[in-house]
């Protein structure tokens, strides 16, 4: 970690720094904006680093580095996660710790390359399986450091592939950023996956159905079992809300800022932040919503209702608040708009 | 043969009968263990009948994806200096879906050994034409006979290898010549370069062939088109 406490950084350089206190040794990368600065501060870092001919060579070069028992990572973003996801469906059915970065930018296609959240779906559930992945989601870039420091411990220690989804913009952005509260972080160690003194015959394919099974249900149960470990979220002002409003990432931030607003103007509002979208803090916000308080749940996001989609599907069936939806695809959103949608809202 | 051709570990083999990626396998072992490097050597696999290796060689071994086992020995290889590493694919999946990373890892000269069986099929998913299919030959994909041009991998990887890299054509049954290239290919990695060999292999079952013409197909229709020996 650099010794001066506190720095002025962009979330690329936060990123950079972050692997490189988390003892990641490579990176694998292919030029794509918004993260092509984390790939060439990479190699300004001075550790091994391979600008790969595609993000498909990126992915499957860490995994590689993973399984011969180095910390790996890439950086990628829209076309280029679309890709990656092909690895990462390898290293979620082996179980190989890949950490990846996503800066999302607007989408579907090339789209536009600053800023969106719909990669939030690919993100979580890409590839041919269930979403065993863990997917951190930081509203600043404090939470870039310490959720890209996770990303590399939680993924070496449950043995699960990660993602950082962050965005372009969060990268782009300067923040000064407190280093001496991340400083008792401890690094969990990569092990070798495929060692050098014992032989590993390690299939990807199988021929019987009932032994894909057992591996899934294996899979399932793990990650169910080590979910309560890894959680994470925000709340702000939920104890007598009427209204809940749920947001991640930077438009977390921005709704926070909505809720502080709104509360000086006596509107019972809170907030609930998912910062893992994988596992879903679904618990906790069971647990919120069920407090019957809440009688409307307005879902905030720069997506058609990815977010919304997951709140949904994770909310217990028996929660009957009803939902509303301040969608904005590529676009910010700014929290005069999160205050204004939400004063016009009838319970 | 000596007794370094036998069946290795006891393993049955899951390959058709006649197949020619066994020979290629009982090779590389042969190779590995005459060089005492079983212990360095990882093999990985794409998908397609080269994933039946799996737990075939007394070697560390995993499976990857269609395509993909190029670029994953090329991130193992770079995160483990000291280990041989051994990327073992199909015609198809070197040629059509890993030729981009392919012709990439030989551009850039990365140290990993390149085997490519090739059989002019599609082998595990039913005999359908590949890049390496051989004009008028009939597949599923092809019947009324092969109509495209025929691809020659290692003659084009040549023209974008580093000198120094070793990029050879051989056929299963010619023992002689696969340990010689073999032999030169590890050597290769170990000077710090790429390497690639192609082997004729034999694929009776989607050849639909029998006994003496499986052979004389290989012999007489693959080996007229493909030209084996030390590319230079």
């Amino acid at each position: 970690m650099q010794n001066n406490k506190k720095q002025f950084l962009t979330g690329h350089e936060v990123v950079v720094q972050a692997a490189l206190d988390a003892g990641a040794e490579s990176m694998f990368g292919y030029p794509i904006t918004p993260t092509c600065e984390i790939l060439s501060g990479w190699f300004e870092s001075g550790k091994k680093c391979l600008q790969t001919e595609d993000e498909i060579a990126a992915g499957f070069g860490v995994c590689g580095a993973v399984l011969a028992g180095e910390k790996s990572f890439t950086a990628s973003s829209g076309p280029g996660h679309i890709l990656l996801q092909d690895s990462f469906s390898m290293a979620e059915a082996m179980r190989l710790p890949v950490v990846l970065i996503v800066g999302q930018r607007g989408g579907p296609s090339s789209g536009t390359v600053i800023y969106s959240q719909q990669e939030v779906i690919l993100a979580c559930f890409g590839g041919n399986g269930e979403g065993m992945r863990l997917v951190y989601s930081p509203s600043n870039l404090s939470e870039l450091y310490s959720l890209t420091r996770r990303a590399f411990n939680e993924a070496w220690k449950y043995r699960y592939p990660a993602i950082v989804l962050t965005d372009g913009y969060t990268l782009k952005i300067r923040q000064n950023v407190d280093f001496d509260q991340f400083k008792k972080i401890e690094n969990i160690p990569p092990i070798s996956l495929v060692p050098e003194n014992k032989i590993v015959h390690w299939p990807n394919i199988y021929t019987a159905e009932e032994e894909l099974n057992i591996v899934l249900e294996n899979t399932k149960n793990d990650f169910e079992n080590i979910a309560k470990e890894i959680i994470s979220f925000e709340s702000k002002e939920i104890e007598d809300a009427e209204i809940l409003l749920i947001a991640h990432g930077i438009v977390g931030a921005v709704t926070k800022i909505a809720v502080e607003e709104l509360r000086k103007q006596n509107i019972k509002v809170g907030l609930f932040r998912p910062i893992t979208l994988r596992p879903f803090p679904k618990q906790e916000l069971d647990k919120i919503c069920g407090w019957k308080k809440i009688k409307k749940i307005i879902v905030v996001e720069s997506s058609f209702g990815q977010l919304a989609r997951i709140v949904r599907d994770q909310l217990a069936p028996e929660i009957d608040a009803s939902f509303d939806y301040l969608q904005k695809p590529g676009l910010g959103i700014e929290p005069e708009e999160v205050i204004e949608f939400v004063k016009n809202i009838k319970i | 043969m000596s007794e370094n051709l036998a069946m290795p570990i006891g393993r049955q083999a899951k390959f058709c009968p006649g197949c020619g990626h066994p020979i290629v396998l009982m090779m590389l072992q042969r190779i590995l263990k005459q060089h005492n490097l079983e212990a360095q050597a990882v093999l990985g696999l794409d998908i397609g009948c080269s994933l039946l290796a799996w737990n075939y060689l007394p070697i560390n071994t995993f499976q990857t994806h269609h395509g993909r086992v190029v670029p994953t020995m090329v991130g193992f290889k770079r995160a483990r200096k000291n280990s041989l590493v051994i990327a073992y694919v199909g015609d198809g999946g070197a040629y059509a879906i890993g030729w981009q990373s392919l012709f990439h890892a030989a551009l850039r000269d990365e140290p990993v050994l390149v085997i490519v069986v090739n059989n002019t099929v599609y082998g595990m998913t039913g005999g359908q034409s590949a890049p390496t299919t051989l004009s008028g030959q009939k597949t599923p994909t092809s019947p009324d006979g092969f109509t495209g041009n025929t691809m020659y991998g290692p003659e084009i990887l040549h023209q974008v290898s580093n000198p120094e890299a070793f990029i050879a054509r051989t056929a299963v049954n010619d023992p002689k010549q696969m340990l010689d290239f073999l032999d030169k290919a590890i050597k290769t990695q170990q000077a710090g370069h790429f390497a690639l060999i192609e082997f004729l292999s034999f694929c009776p079952t989607n050849w639909r062939t029998k006994g003496i013409d499986t052979v004389k197909f290989l012999e007489e229709r693959l080996k007229s088109v493909f030209k084996v020996g030390e590319i230079k």
